[in-house]
């Protein structure tokens, strides 16, 4: 079992979401957040000088699948999630131990 | 002689259009994404100040100083020379600034169609050529004693001048300037809908002001103005609502877009009509507004914040259902209802020529702007959004 979390740029998600669906990964949460990566946000020029627009607004999704449906839905964030700039996030996995509902005895 | 009541009336009704310019500000602010909501309150701001200014100085004396050619007017009133304290019913001083909100209110329901990837600087440039070369000589046309006013065309309140200029400009100024990244492939769902409401709210409230005022007199043509604007308010408000059902929910977004269709249409029909026709009136704008919306969307226009299918078309319906429904018991001239089919003839002249002098000036003033100063930001900037790039502020913690 996997836990993805996914940072992706927030125009992306609909798009991103429907994909997943579509290839039958339903269950996600997800959260608006903020943050800066290797680029450190974006360089806006104002009068001439350079300011810095730090801790841009990011989508993270959150996600535990199966082993074996990790790929897939790697590759189809990363298809959804695209435009190829700076910024357009990062994919984070992780192994998870064990996973209960809250419903379940 | 000034009259006590009146200009009691007059003072009252202008502070009510000012509250107009801030509620478009917010009635846009909440459909924009919550990256460029300062910004969109800022610029109905940013051109009531422009245009307050613009006005006081040579605008007003544009739109109603002696008429030159039945187009434009003299500059004998520049600087407010000449405007005195003393006038016919109400102050000379009072009539100037009455007007004044209407020409600040025009241009910043203009901004819709520059909505979230306009520069702040051009704008003030755009909008000052655009406050003296487009609304200027359209509010002379009706009000000012220009051509349109000398062939008797009616427009009680600004249908023409205010929402037709305003509507079509704005579709004019959104071709120039193009659609926003990622139009038509992202979500640009409004981020927040009281806010729109907030803004609706100020303008119906406002509405009153703006076309019983137009009257320039505390009378019986004031309380019939004061009535149909209700009343068309209510049943745009209505139609709209009922229209948007059919391809979902009701949404309280179509309500109060369908109110301000009918606030719209009701405009220059205000001090003519009575009140069953402003039911008409009222409900067939939220119906074609509503229609002139979808068909913005479908061919792909980001006139983006539809002044265009609300100001400009359903102040396009307004004058033509003045022209329909105007009746002499109530404002001296018959429509088409009541037999007198000239009268819509002239409207329809008078729409039209409005309509195309809007669209083609606003289109190329801002063509000058593009290609001399920029219109828009760059791409970085509107993707961090205006706020941030335009104001170093932002509604993010």
């Amino acid at each position: 079992m996997k836990k993805i979390e996914a940072i992706i740029r927030p125009e992306k998600l609909e798009k991103v979401s429907d994909a997943l669906i579509e290839r039958g990964h339903h269950a996600m949460t997800v959260t608006e957040v903020r943050g800066r990566g290797l680029q450190r946000g974006i360089a806006l020029q104002f009068r001439g000088k350079e300011i810095l627009v730090d801790l841009i607004p990011k989508i993270k999704i959150e996600m535990v699948i199966s082993d074996n449906d990790a790929e897939e839905v790697i590759a189809t964030i990363k298809e959804f999630a695209r435009t190829g700039k700076n910024g357009d996030g990062k994919i984070f996995i992780f192994d998870v131990e064990k996973c209960t509902g809250v419903r379940d005895e | 002689m000034i009259d006590s009541g009146d200009t009691a009336f007059i003072i009252i009704c202008t502070a009510m259009v000012m509250l107009m310019t801030p509620g478009v500000g917010l009635f846009y602010g909440g459909m924009v994404r919550r990256k460029s909501i300062i910004s969109m309150i800022t610029l109905a701001f940013v051109a009531f100040a422009v245009v307050s200014i613009q006005w006081v100085l040579f605008g007003y004396s544009l739109a109603f100083g002696t008429d030159i050619g039945g187009f434009i007017g003299s500059l004998d009133y520049f600087a407010l020379n000449g405007v005195g304290l003393d006038g016919d019913g109400i102050p000379d001083m009072l009539f100037m600034v009455f007007q004044l909100v209407f020409a600040g209110l025009t241009l910043a329901i203009l901004t819709s169609g520059l909505a979230e990837r306009v520069k702040l600087s051009s704008f003030i440039v755009f909008g000052l050529l655009w406050t003296t070369l487009v609304y200027d000589p359209l509010a002379h046309w009706a009000w000012g004693g220009g051509w349109a006013s000398q062939l008797g065309a009616l427009d009680f309140a600004g249908g023409t001048v205010v929402h037709i200029s305003s509507g079509f400009g704005a579709l004019a100024a959104a071709l120039v300037i193009g659609k926003r990244l990622g139009f038509g492939q992202e979500s640009m769902k409004p981020s927040n809908i009281p806010l729109t409401l907030l803004g609706g709210a100020l303008l119906w409230f406002g509405w009153f002001g703006f076309n019983a005022g137009s009257e320039l007199a505390a009378d019986g043509i004031a309380a019939n103005a004061f009535v149909v604007t209700n009343i068309a308010a209510a049943a745009g408000a209505l139609a709209w609502m009922g229209a948007s059902s059919i391809h979902g929910k009701p949404s309280s977004l179509g309500m109060i877009s369908g109110a301000v269709a009918g606030l719209v249409a009701i405009t220059p029909a205000a001090g003519f009509v009575d009140a069953m026709s402003a039911i008409v009136i009222g409900m067939i704008a939220g119906l074609i507004c509503y229609a002139a919306l979808l068909f913005r969307v479908k061919n792909g226009l980001d006139e983006s914040l539809d002044a265009w299918a609300i100001h400009g078309v359903g102040g396009f319906w307004g004058a033509l259902a003045t022209g329909i429904f105007c009746t002499a018991a109530i404002g001296g001239v018959d429509g088409l209802l009541y037999g007198n089919g000239g009268q819509f003839v002239i409207q329809l002249i008078d729409a039209v020529a409005a309509m195309t002098y809007a669209f083609v000036v606003t289109y190329i003033l801002a063509l000058i702007v593009e290609k001399t100063i920029g219109l828009r930001v760059d791409e970085d900037e509107e993707y961090v959004g205006l706020d941030i790039a335009q104001h170093g502020e932002s509604i993010l913690i």
